[in-house]
């Protein structure tokens, strides 16, 4: 009997020991400490990113009065409007085609840069990213006044060369060049900032041997340098393409959707439709559909990315 | 230790005195003794303008005892429908909010009634235009009080000299200043021959065919000078109309005479087409005049507002009211309505639209002639029709008189410019109507 219950006390502060014990170690190890130092941006996440996430699904739930659940209601709606499928056609137009050109002027760039001597490479980075670290809605204004209908730049110096004047932002074809373009100028010294870094990383040790072996540039290029840039490629494609998808400044700014809803996108198209139109459910499920195609972009460049590093 | 003793002459008299002061405590008035008040005000684009708001706004407050606040938000990148929407959202924000046209509609049951306050208002100031109930009314309830400020007619501003020589139309004549309109003959055709012939001389009319209000509006009212409605006040679609049909033929007549680049016009096309010289009339507020005023003052010399050219249906003008509101979360709803029955008194409405230059509008009757508007120029009188002084044009907004929540779609989707276009590109008219049907029934939805 006596024996019983001592022991019940020497378990009952053992435990209150290993419980001490357990907490220092816990604050001692480094994953812990991590976790408690992130955790005021995992907070700040939580409150600007997560909760607008799902306000934002609730929203689109709900019908135009904001007063009845309406489950998949405002999506069935949208998909039986004509308007909203050429949006869509010209979401993917507008960002495939943007992030393709970003992509490529960004390599070609890169590589020119990578050539440039040492002491003169700073000059110009500092110089190509100008385009990338203006706000592109003060930008896209500049570019709204040289694209003006009335008061081109651009139609009066090509009226010199017998040429124009070409109607930038008034045409449907030539509105979607327009904000494809100013996108692409805004975006591509992103790319080439990385790909400049992944360049810089490549060993010169392997164009040392693949120039013994008879590999002409393209050659270095197609068996060298591309293989060594893959996954900062995936990487940087993938974010690009979820940022292009949701633009909305430069087509809200240089077109506002026009002329006829030849430009829009998703995010413009959710303000008119939400704020303008005071249809917030309906707007809510607008940028809402995006949501499914970045995630399966997502996915398969992620899993390649991730399976590749698992080979290596 | 001695003890003083409380007389009973002193006891009654201390308890008299507690007892005065206490009862007489709610009624001495300290500096905010009625409260605080919020407001979110347009942000006038006239130089000055905010502060007459601002003046009368600490005037009332410093009478009644409230403490104010008041924060003007720009319309630019639409930043005070942003705000509007955030707060409906929220529920909580500024007590008084100034509405620009469809929204106090589209945040009805949002809103604090404020027919109290509008019955004697309306006895004061006389009776509000068509428009201003349309868009300001829900069964019978004042969803705001229509705000002089911002609220502005679209009507055509045109250059006197180049309309005389090219069109052979002296609209000083047809709208004397200090007189009654004699504008009998200015009609829907003799507006078209006037485009075609300064558009011949260089100078086309500046109209925009984009997707901005400025463009909307125009449309709007050529389509209800015909009679022309997509959805009518029942909620019935009415697009396959001869009447549409009309306003579609008439407008692919006047796109032949305006610049080919109208269909990708803003709201600052058309101005910048007027400041520049480049065209012989516009449709807009006298914003446009008033910079011309500045940077180009012999343009400016040229100007002369007046009314909309009549159709078959009638003289149509576009009119955008603004309204305070008072948000139903308002925690001091009495101390609202004071102070917009303080702003819509006669001599409050004359100070804010001198200080705008003449450039807002009140929706009162009896406050059309005020005297900023006959004395406004150059050239002197310019602004005299600008407030409708004679009633000789109805006011309307564009995608009336559709039920308001399905005409703010019209509206905003800019579905009779984009109609216009789609046919004069070349699509078949059928085809157009079919496809504005589509659009209608969409913005039905409930």
């Amino acid at each position: 009997m006596v024996d019983v219950a001592f022991q019940s006390n020497r378990t009952a502060a053992a435990q209150a020991a290993r419980r001490r014990v357990g907490l220092r170690n816990a604050l001692r190890r480094k994953s812990m400490s991590a976790f408690l130092m992130t955790l005021p941006l995992i907070l700040l996440i939580a409150v600007l990113v997560i909760y607008p996430a799902l306000y934002s699904v609730h929203l689109a739930t709900l019908n135009k009065a904001m007063t009845k659940f309406v489950g998949f209601g405002n999506f069935e709606f949208l998909f039986k409007r004509d308007t909203f499928w050429l949006v869509v056609k010209q979401s993917c137009i507008f960002a495939i085609s943007a992030v393709i050109f970003k992509a490529l002027i960004g390599f070609i760039v890169a590589h020119f840069v990578h050539n440039v001597p040492a002491n003169k490479q700073r000059k110009w980075r500092g110089m190509l990213l100008v385009p990338w670290v203006i706000p592109p809605a003060m930008s896209t204004l500049a570019w709204l006044w040289l694209f003006d209908p009335s008061y081109s730049a651009f139609n009066y110096t090509l009226s010199f060369f017998g040429i124009g004047p070409i109607p930038w932002t008034g045409d449907a074809m030539w509105a979607r060049f327009s904000v494809i373009l100013v996108n692409v100028w805004y975006g591509a010294p992103f790319f080439m900032i990385m790909y400049l870094a992944a360049l810089k990383s490549v060993p010169e040790q392997l164009y040392e041997a693949a120039a013994i072996d008879g590999a002409n540039w393209w050659q270095r290029i197609w068996y060298v340098t591309l293989p060594m840039m893959r996954n900062i490629i995936a990487i940087t494609t993938l974010f690009s393409l979820i940022v292009t998808f949701a633009n909305f400044d430069i087509v809200r700014i240089l077109t506002a959707g026009g002329p006829l809803d030849h430009t829009h996108i998703f995010a413009t198209w959710a303000f008119r439709v939400g704020i303008e139109g005071s249809d917030i459910p309906l707007g809510a499920s607008v940028s809402l559909f995006m949501v499914p195609i970045l995630a399966v972009a997502a996915i398969f460049i992620l899993r390649d990315i991730t399976k590749r590093g698992n080979e290596s | 230790m001695s003890r003083k003793k409380l007389s009973r002459r002193e006891f009654v008299a201390a308890t008299a005195l507690s007892s005065a002061a206490l009862i007489t405590a709610p009624y001495v008035r300290g500096a905010y003794a009625a409260g605080k008040l919020s407001m979110g005000f347009w942000d006038h684009w006239v130089p000055g303008a905010n502060s007459a708001s601002t003046e009368l706004v600490n005037e009332w407050a410093a009478k009644e005892k409230v403490e104010v606040q008041i924060d003007y938000i720009t319309s630019q990148g639409n930043k005070n429908i942003v705000t509007i929407a955030a707060e409906a959202q929220a529920k909580s924000g500024h007590d008084i909010f100034q509405m620009p046209t469809w929204w106090p509609q589209a945040n009805a049951e949002l809103l604090e009634p404020v027919n109290d306050i509008m019955d004697p208002l309306i006895k004061l100031n006389g009776e509000v235009n068509g428009t201003v109930k349309y868009l300001g009314q829900a069964d019978g309830k004042w969803l705001g009080v229509p705000a002089s400020v911002g609220s502005q007619i679209k009507g055509p501003c045109s250059r006197i000299d180049l309309m005389k020589k090219h069109a052979n139309i002296d609209v000083q004549e047809m709208y004397p200043a200090g007189g009654p309109p004699k504008a009998d003959n200015w009609t829907l055709d003799t507006f078209l021959k006037a485009a075609e012939a300064c558009h011949k001389a260089g100078f086309p009319f500046g109209i925009g065919l984009g997707e901005t209000s400025d463009s909307v509006d125009t449309a709007g009212a050529i389509f209800q000078s015909f009679g022309a409605q997509l959805v009518d006040a029942k909620g019935d679609l009415t697009v396959k109309t001869d009447a549409v049909r009309q306003s579609l033929e008439f407008y692919k007549k006047l796109l032949a005479f305006l610049p080919p680049d109208v269909a990708a016009w803003d709201d600052a096309s058309n101005n910048k087409w007027l400041v520049a010289g480049k065209g012989a009339m516009i449709m807009n507020p006298p914003s446009a005049w008033a910079v011309a005023k500045r940077d180009a003052p012999q343009i400016a010399e040229q100007c002369w507002t007046h009314g909309f050219p009549a159709g078959p249906k009638g003289r149509f003008a576009p009119y955008l009211p603004f309204f305070w509101s008072i948000w139903s979360f308002s925690k001091n709803k009495e101390a609202a309505k004071s102070l917009l029955s303080f702003l819509s008194q006669p001599a409050s409405i004359e100070k804010m639209v001198v200080a705008s230059g003449g450039y807002d509008l009140p929706a009162y009757e009896k406050l059309t002639t005020l005297k900023v508007w006959e004395e406004q120029g150059p050239p002197k009188g310019t602004l005299y029709h600008y407030p409708n002084p004679y009633k000789h044009q109805t006011l309307s907004i564009a995608a009336s008189p559709a039920p308001p929540k399905v005409a703010q779609q019209i509206y905003f989707q800019a579905t009779l410019t984009k109609m216009c276009l789609r046919y004069y590109q070349g699509e078949s008219m059928e085809k157009t109507l079919a496809w504005a049907e589509g659009e209608c029934e969409g913005f039905m939805r409930s």
